[in-house]
């Protein structure tokens, strides 16, 4: 993860704009990125695109810290951005933190 | 080379089998240090069940599910597995073993488990491309990818035990299949001729093609091509584009052979299972004892098992082949057999023949002990005969009654239920042909390890977990021990991997325990993620909506992407638009619409449907809640082609125009449209309606098809075009169009109630039957007056246009969805 002093945090929005369970797409310079929230509230932000063929992830079904993309079921791991066996992949991960309600990506600080 | 000391001594198993491998596990329960172990397969997977091999074919299982031994077994128990790697060569001077690849491996002990070969017919084209046997995985993947390859014929030279499994298989996979039997009857080995004319008859009912007492002369083809008929002695011709040899097998002995040991038909061993080099053993197919080869897995078991204690030295025991019994592994055909029913001199026989259950018993008795039987239509006392049998003591009193079967007979008379039957039955009854196990073990298991699974008894004791067919009485003892705590009285499979309930189970509990919310039934019934998976979430919320209508509140999060943002998602990541157009009509208005739709938003696809609507391709996510809006402008509602809902009623013109038109079809199809759009169902529901029997709608390959005849409608059910072409059956006739909207409304309301989660109508109608949707929906008047109200209520609360209720300008609040997040600085 990056360094909290460099990096770059951008606002996209608040937190209640992600519903439970759920995702929204965000639209960056760079591409989609797909920002989920958890069951237990956490928030994790990936690539908008399955490693297999590019699914939007952020239309998928979020259940623990994983989801399953919608075009042909592949599980992403949130937190490690994996593909869950047997299938291989891994998806570009975005430090994300919220702060006072606000959610922030680094989006220079992707890492894979 | 690997030639360095060891200090343990080396057993290497050549063939990772269900012989072999039975015999290394039965080495490590006696002495797990003992040896250091090597496996030699020339197959490229982990030891697998051979037994299953058929129902992985008919599809009912998958490879993971006939996985005996994973990779990770190998691992934990210190077992080194080379496999896809035959062995070529044994220097039994050196004490060496060769693979193919250059592996070589030193030994102290040598355990051949070479099983047997297929035995293929010495005919004229027998090697041509598209023969092939059934003994393996990749004979099963090149069935599998020929049934896949567009249907085509297929043709089983031999209608034994293996031939007719791989006959239901491929019939299952949708090709069409004819069994050549050189015999009168089929499975002769097996059934007297009675039972095998039965067999006969219900598979011939399944749309099995039999010729027996035929003989194959010749497979006729080209290399390039392959094979293209079979030609039968009286010039019978068959076209196939498969042919399964299927007529025995015999003892793969040709490396025993070739390292000189003593073979005759099979590797001749004596009472320990040794050959004729001491440090050399044999068990499985591959063995001749005492004159005798065996198939059956039950002997192979016992096999092990002595191997095992003359490989350890824990006993002096002796080999000793026993009775075994056969089941034929064909879904929805019961038969069992065992012992001699051959019959004749000295012997008398018992009979029980019920043709209308087409059931078919036959005890063959000699000097008062029972020594053959033959069960057709109703096994459930095979095993219990398999008793009889191997104990050989004479009957007695149960003489007079032993036809009736077990409850019967031994109550004297009075008829027990089935869980009484099975807790009358001492310890020491044989529960598990194939592995032996008894009642006495499975109870013990359970009570020492705290099981309440089936999973649990199969991986303690292995009962249950060959061929399958004592699974019931293994769940029944299960329910004895266990009583309420155990969780799969049905053998239901598990819904998902979040729970070990069925999706019947789950339903259940759902309405008696009056759980409401998916996380209310996750806490309730001890599901074992937090909250869920992709698989079971959406079967939840469907199974909620349906159980508490107007009063559950749809959880959004719970539903597929499509159903979430009502259109279909594309490939790349765009969607699909389909409005609804009633009965398959529409206007110069909607055209218009529809038109200036597309030009707005540049949509790139326009295309018509086979189910008669008009498709918007290419839509972005962003710009749905716009193009509803225009498009509900004009009056326009959602066509639902992206849900397990009511797609579309099809229609042919009718008696309006038609001049072969007998009823209004295309009125009919609006009527029916407008009672049952926006029905959440387990699955996609698609209808058609045709105004007389000539069929323009297609209606007998829809979930509900409904045709016009002179005196009024006839409803069909069940069809489906898909992976899978099933046609439709027969539900009934009736005369008016009230009737049959009301048959429709109670026909679909039984599916949406009954069928589980992602099941079609056709495949809950193959699961319960015609007779039983028949009997509710046809027979029962009252029934289906209640069903159709329960409809009619839940829609009350489902006719609001999802499309109305989003559509707005894209920048609107209720559009947040379909909007990108944008970053703000």
């Amino acid at each position: 993860m990056t360094d909290t002093l460099t990096a770059n945090w951008i606002g996209v929005g608040r937190l209640e704009d992600i519903p439970r369970q759920g995702a929204r797409a965000v639209a960056t310079p760079r591409g989609d990125v797909a920002l989920f929230r958890t069951q237990d509230d956490r928030v994790f932000a990936l690539d908008d695109r399955c490693p297999h063929k590019g699914g939007p992830l952020s239309q998928g079904i979020v259940h623990g810290h994983a989801v399953t993309c919608p075009l042909h079921n592949w599980v992403i791991d949130l937190g490690s951005g994996e593909a869950a066996a047997p299938d291989r992949g891994c998806v570009r991960r975005i430090p994300v933190k919220v702060e006072a309600g606000r959610v922030l990506l680094d989006l220079d600080g992707a890492t894979r | 080379m690997n030639m360095q000391a060891h200090e343990r001594p080396r057993l290497v198993v050549v063939g990772n089998g269900m012989a072999g491998m039975r015999t290394v596990e039965e080495v490590l329960a006696r002495a797990p240090g003992r040896y250091a172990i090597t496996v030699f397969g020339a197959e490229p997977h982990p030891n697998y069940n051979r037994i299953l091999l058929s129902p992985l074919l008919a599809g009912e299982k998958r490879f993971e599910d006939i996985v005996l031994n994973g990779l990770d077994w190998y691992e934990a128990n210190g077992v080194e597995l080379v496999a896809g790697e035959r062995v070529t060569g044994v220097d039994r001077a050196a004490r060496l073993v060769q693979g193919e690849q250059g592996t070589t491996r030193a030994y102290d002990r040598l355990l051949l488990a070479t099983g047997s070969d297929p035995f293929v017919i010495p005919v004229p084209g027998a090697d041509l491309p598209g023969v092939v046997t059934f003994r393996d995985l990749a004979d099963v993947e090149t069935m599998l990818a020929a049934a896949r390859h567009g249907g085509g014929r297929a043709v089983v030279i031999g209608g034994g035990l293996l031939g007719l499994e791989a006959a239901n298989g491929l019939l299952r996979n949708g090709m069409k299949v004819a069994v050549v039997h050189l015999m009168p009857t089929l499975m002769e080995r097996q059934l007297d001729p009675v039972a095998g004319g039965m067999l006969q008859a219900d598979l011939e009912r399944r749309g099995l093609r039999v010729l027996t007492s035929a003989h194959t002369e010749a497979l006729l083809g080209d290399d390039e091509r392959g094979v293209r008929a079979v030609r039968l002695k009286d010039g019978t011709e068959l076209a196939a584009d498969l042919v399964v040899m299927a007529v025995g097998i015999r003892p793969s002995t040709a490396l025993a052979r070739q390292i000189g040991l003593a073979c005759n038909r099979g590797v001749v061993v004596d009472d320990a299972l040794r050959t004729s080099d001491p440090r050399v053993f044999a068990v499985g197919e591959c063995v001749e004892h005492q004159g005798v080869t065996y198939g059956l897995v039950a002997p192979l078991w016992d096999m092990a098992k002595v191997c095992a204690d003359h490989l350890t030295g824990t006993a002096d025991t002796a080999f000793a082949a026993g009775v075994s019994g056969t089941r034929l592994k064909v879904t929805g055909i019961d038969m069992f057999s065992a012992g001699d029913f051959a019959g004749g001199a000295g012997t008398e026989e018992v009979v029980f023949r019920d043709p209308a259950r087409g059931v078919h018993k036959r005890l063959v008795l000699r000097d008062d002990r029972l020594e053959g039987v033959v069960l057709y239509g109703d096994a459930r006392d095979g095993g219990w005969y398999l008793d009889l049998l191997r104990g050989g003591e004479p009957l007695g009193a149960l003489r007079d009654l032993v036809i009736f079967g077990q409850a019967v007979a031994t109550a004297g008379g009075v008829v027990l239920d089935p869980a009484a039957a099975l807790a009358e039955l001492p310890a020491e009854a044989e529960i598990c042909g194939c592995n032996g196990v008894c009642k006495g073990t499975i109870l013990g298991s359970i009570a020492a390890n705290g099981l309440t699974s089936l999973e649990g008894v199969r991986a303690h004791t292995k009962a249950s977990a060959s061929c399958g067919s004592c699974t019931p009485q293994v769940e029944g003892l299960l329910a004895l021990a266990v009583g309420e705590g155990y969780a799969q009285p049905q053998g239901e499979k598990p819904l998902c991997r979040c729970t070990a309930l069925g999706h019947d189970r789950v339903r259940r509990e759902i309405v008696e325990r009056e759980l409401r919310a998916i996380p209310a039934v996750m806490a309730e019934l001890g599901w074992t993620t937090p909250d869920g998976c992709h698989v079971c979430r959406p079967a939840l919320n469907y199974y909620l909506l349906c159980a508490w209508p107007g009063a559950y509140r749809d959880d959004a999060q719970s539903r597929f992407v499509n159903e979430r943002m009502h259109a279909n998602i594309q490939k790349d990541g765009t969607y699909s638009v389909v409005p609804r157009m009633w009965g398959g009509l529409t206007s110069a208005k909607e055209l218009r619409a529809i038109a200036e739709v597309v030009e707005r938003y540049a949509i790139p696809t326009v295309k018509v449907t086979g189910g008669q609507r008009i498709d918007l391709l290419g839509v972005k996510r962003e710009q749905l809640p716009s193009v509803w809006r225009d498009l509900g402008a004009a009056g326009m509602v959602s066509g639902h082609a992206y849900g397990k809902a009511l797609r579309t009623v099809k229609t042919c013109v009718g008696s309006e125009w038609c001049r072969f038109g007998t009823q209004d079809s295309t009125s009919m199809g609006v009527a029916l449209e407008r009672m049952c759009w926006g029905a959440w169902c387990p699955h996609k529901v698609k209808l058609a309606v045709s105004g007389c029997p000539r069929n323009c709608a297609e209606a007998t390959i829809k979930d509900l098809g409904v045709v016009a005849v002179e005196s009024g409608w006839e409803l069909h059910v069940g069809g489906n075009g898909g992976i899978k072409l099933r046609g439709t059956d027969f539900l009934c006739k009736v005369a008016t169009a009230e009737e049959v909207l009301e048959h429709c409304g109670a026909f679909l309301q039984l599916y949406r109630e009954e069928a589980r989660y992602l099941e079609r109508t056709a495949h809950w109608i193959e699961r319960v039957g015609i007779e039983a949707v028949r009997r509710r929906v046809v027979e029962d008047a009252a029934g289906r007056k209640a069903l159709h109200a329960r409809f009619l209520h839940a829609q009350s609360f489902a006719q609001d246009d999802p499309w109305a209720e989003r559509a707005t300008a894209a920048d609107g609040p209720v559009a947040q969805p379909f909007r990108a997040l944008m970053p703000a600085e």
